[in-house]
């Protein structure tokens, strides 16, 4: 049992550096700024976004613990975060996360078959990441575009109306895009 | 009948930008609320309108606007929901991405009627490319002067901030939305205090949707009574519908409220009858949370009145055949739609969703996805049905926050309705066994 609690992914310091640029970090202070004095832990999910998007894909240990650093509250204020949110990753994800809408909607419009084929297709099941480092595949809850289903979103990128061949081709293009890609783009700046 | 008040200009090219929404009448009606009327007047103006909060809980918007009317001086919020995670719904993405101004002039309308200065918008985190739209609205509202200091020179001041959600279906629940936008978890808070009084950093609070927000503006373009004269009785004003499903043409649309579940359903003007002339088994009206209806009991009330699409005419008959407009995300099953299979989805989901905070809810939602489960594989008995109906009574009106209950309607009134399919499934283990689970031919046998 103890060593279970010694082996969770929260007790591993990797060392990696997690450090935002001089120039994310005055946006980091923006975005603080739009909350009242000492109210600056409201800042916690926007940030969480940008140290997952800017420092290496997901939520690590080392980057959690700088975010706290940031925001001058406990490391377990971050933890406590990051475990609820679904869209913070704890474990290293691909280069492209495929998240395929499983509720209700889609379902009965032939979104458990998409699933499926996604599965076959990349050969992983549901939370698995290919063994090249280049999709992650999961399953969400409504992704909120229920009329345009079946529906799935990589990254930040919506596709809708979903058809076996349509998978094809988006997969095969990212396949082959993969290699150019610069690694995960930073233009959250746009997005806040 | 038909009116539209939101969605009448956004067929003109380029409306989400800002010089064609101003050169389309775009913020007049800001000019009007904040040159020529006081805060109090234009919440009277909301008042006389009938507004209900089109969120899915339909509460009077202009009431819960006054509440705040007597409150200490100092810092009051305003926060617009724009969490919506309802399976169903997906109405207020869909305003966002064509008109963002629309809100953002309802927004500071609707701040300056409150007296905020800071007012945010919890989006949710999918939303990226709506973030991004409505951030570059804001920007240029910013550059116009209709945000930032001294607005039109009436010394009235507010910022408006874009907020990002992670990913939870819990934060659409407004305290729990307000816990998430202090930077925690989004566990809801026991009520009261109301967030009018305690809201968000303990200040009196107003939290209001996205389409709720919007819809003050055209109540202040043709004054509340005028507003009123659209709709049906006290379901005054347009409602936007999302609709999706076994249709011909799912997509959101801008009801007068009172149109015929009928119409609706089957004029081309909306979902355009039932996709491949399959027939109708069940619409869920309102989002995933309110009850399902078979056909006949959502086109007709009990005692056999024409259906309307407004909050009184779907919730005829209360629970035992009725069900709620809630936030209009209508969801239409056609006769091939496994009621089973759907009422366990339902409940992964809010078992899935719970926060975890209240046993009957986190214990409940669970307990109910297992026997569920059991019985859409074949290993359901013969109590399984009576123990959902239990379990279900046991967590509504138990818990924290409605999701407890919205986690309990949707099993209710599907085995309410539909008792026969769970009993079919239980008594026939073998041919459910044998189906793929999720092909459509598996209704076909089931059912008949
Ligand atoms: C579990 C749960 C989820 C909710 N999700 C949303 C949502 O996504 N969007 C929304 O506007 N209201 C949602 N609500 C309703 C809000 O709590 C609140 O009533 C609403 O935002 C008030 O705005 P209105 O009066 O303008 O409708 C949710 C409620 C519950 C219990
Ligand atoms: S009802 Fe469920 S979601 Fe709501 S507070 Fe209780 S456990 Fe959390
Ligand atoms: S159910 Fe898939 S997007 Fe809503």
């Amino acid at each position: 049992m103890s060593s279970n609690i010694i082996d969770h992914k929260l007790f591993k310091i990797e060392g990696r550096a997690a450090q935002f640029s001089a120039e994310t970090l005055e946006k980091v202070k923006s975005i603080i700024a739009r909350y009242p004095q000492g109210r600056q832990k409201s800042a916690l999910l926007p940030v969480l976004h940008i140290a997952q998007e800017e420092l290496g894909g997901y939520l690590s240990v080392d980057v959690m613990n700088y975010v706290a650093s940031i925001l001058s509250i406990q490391p377990i204020e971050v933890y406590e975060v990051a475990t609820f949110y679904t869209q913070y990753y704890l474990d290293k994800v691909g280069k492209y996360v495929i998240e395929v809408c499983r509720t209700g909607p889609c379902a009965i419009c032939g979104g458990e078959d998409i699933t499926d084929y996604l599965s076959a297709k990349l050969n992983i099941k549901d939370g698995e990441t290919t063994p090249d480092g280049v999709f992650t595949l999961r399953t969400v809850e409504c992704l909120g575009a229920c009329g345009y289903a079946p529906v799935m979103q990589i990254n930040t990128e919506f596709y809708e109306f979903l058809t076996k061949e349509k998978i094809d081709t988006i997969i095969d293009d990212l396949r082959l895009k993969a290699n150019t890609d610069k690694p995960k783009e930073s233009k959250w700046v746009e997005k806040f | 009948m038909g009116r539209k008040v939101l969605t009448d200009k956004i067929h003109i090219p380029g409306i989400e930008t800002i010089e064609v929404y101003k050169n389309n009448g775009g913020y007049e009606t800001l000019k009007k609320a904040l040159k020529q009327m006081t805060p109090s007047e234009i919440t009277e103006e909301v008042k006389k309108s009938g507004l209900r909060g089109r969120g899915g809980a339909g509460f009077p918007t202009g009431m819960k606007w006054s509440f705040l009317e007597n409150t200490s001086v100092g810092p009051r919020y305003l926060v617009c929901n724009a969490d919506e995670s309802e399976p169903g719904t997906f109405k207020d993405r869909f305003l966002i991405e064509k008109i963002p101004h629309l809100l953002i002039e309802g927004l500071i309308i609707s701040s300056f009627a409150l007296g905020a200065e800071s007012t945010f918008v919890y989006v949710r985190g999918e939303f990226k490319t709506q973030i991004g739209i409505l951030s570059k609205a804001i920007r240029e509202a910013y550059a116009s002067g209709f945000l930032g200091k001294n607005i039109l020179g009436t010394g009235f001041s507010l910022d408006i901030y874009v907020h990002s959600g992670a990913g939870a279906y819990i934060c659409g629940e407004e305290t729990a939305l307000l816990e998430s936008l202090e930077g925690k978890r989004g566990n809801p808070r026991l009520k009261p205090p109301f967030p009018a009084v305690k809201g968000l950093y303990d200040r009196p609070t107003v939290v209001n949707n996205v389409e709720t927000l919007a819809a003050v503006v055209p109540i202040i373009a043709l004054g509340g009574e005028e507003y009123a004269k659209i709709g049906v009785g006290k379901s005054t004003g347009t409602k936007l519908i999302s609709a999706c499903g076994n249709i011909n043409n799912p997509g959101v649309y801008e009801i007068e409220l009172g149109l015929s579940v009928d119409t609706f359903l089957n004029s081309n003007e909306y979902c355009g009858g039932l996709k491949n002339g399959k027939n109708l088994k069940a619409i869920v009206p309102g989002g995933s949370s309110v009850p399902i209806l078979p056909g006949n009991l959502i086109l007709k009330t009990a005692n056999g009145d024409d259906r309307l699409m407004s909050y009184e005419s779907l919730s005829d008959g209360g629970f035992v055949s009725g069900s709620m407009l809630g936030s209009g995300g209508f969801i239409v099953y056609d006769e091939d739609a496994c009621i089973v299979r759907n009422t366990w989805n339902f409940s992964r989901f809010y078992h899935h969703e719970s926060c975890g905070q209240c046993s009957p809810c986190r214990e409940g939602t669970g307990w109910m996805e297992k026997v569920l489960h059991r019985i859409e594989y074949g290993h359901g008995t013969s109590k399984d049905v009576d123990l959902l109906v239990s379990i279900a009574k046991r967590i509504e009106g138990n818990t924290i926050c409605p999701l407890g209950d919205a986690a309990a309607w949707p099993v209710a009134s599907a085995i309410r309705h539909f008792r026969h399919e769970f009993e079919f499934h239980i008594e026939n283990p073998e041919i459910v066994k044998n189906i793929k689970h999720h092909s459509p031919e598996k209704y076909k046998v089931a059912v008949s």
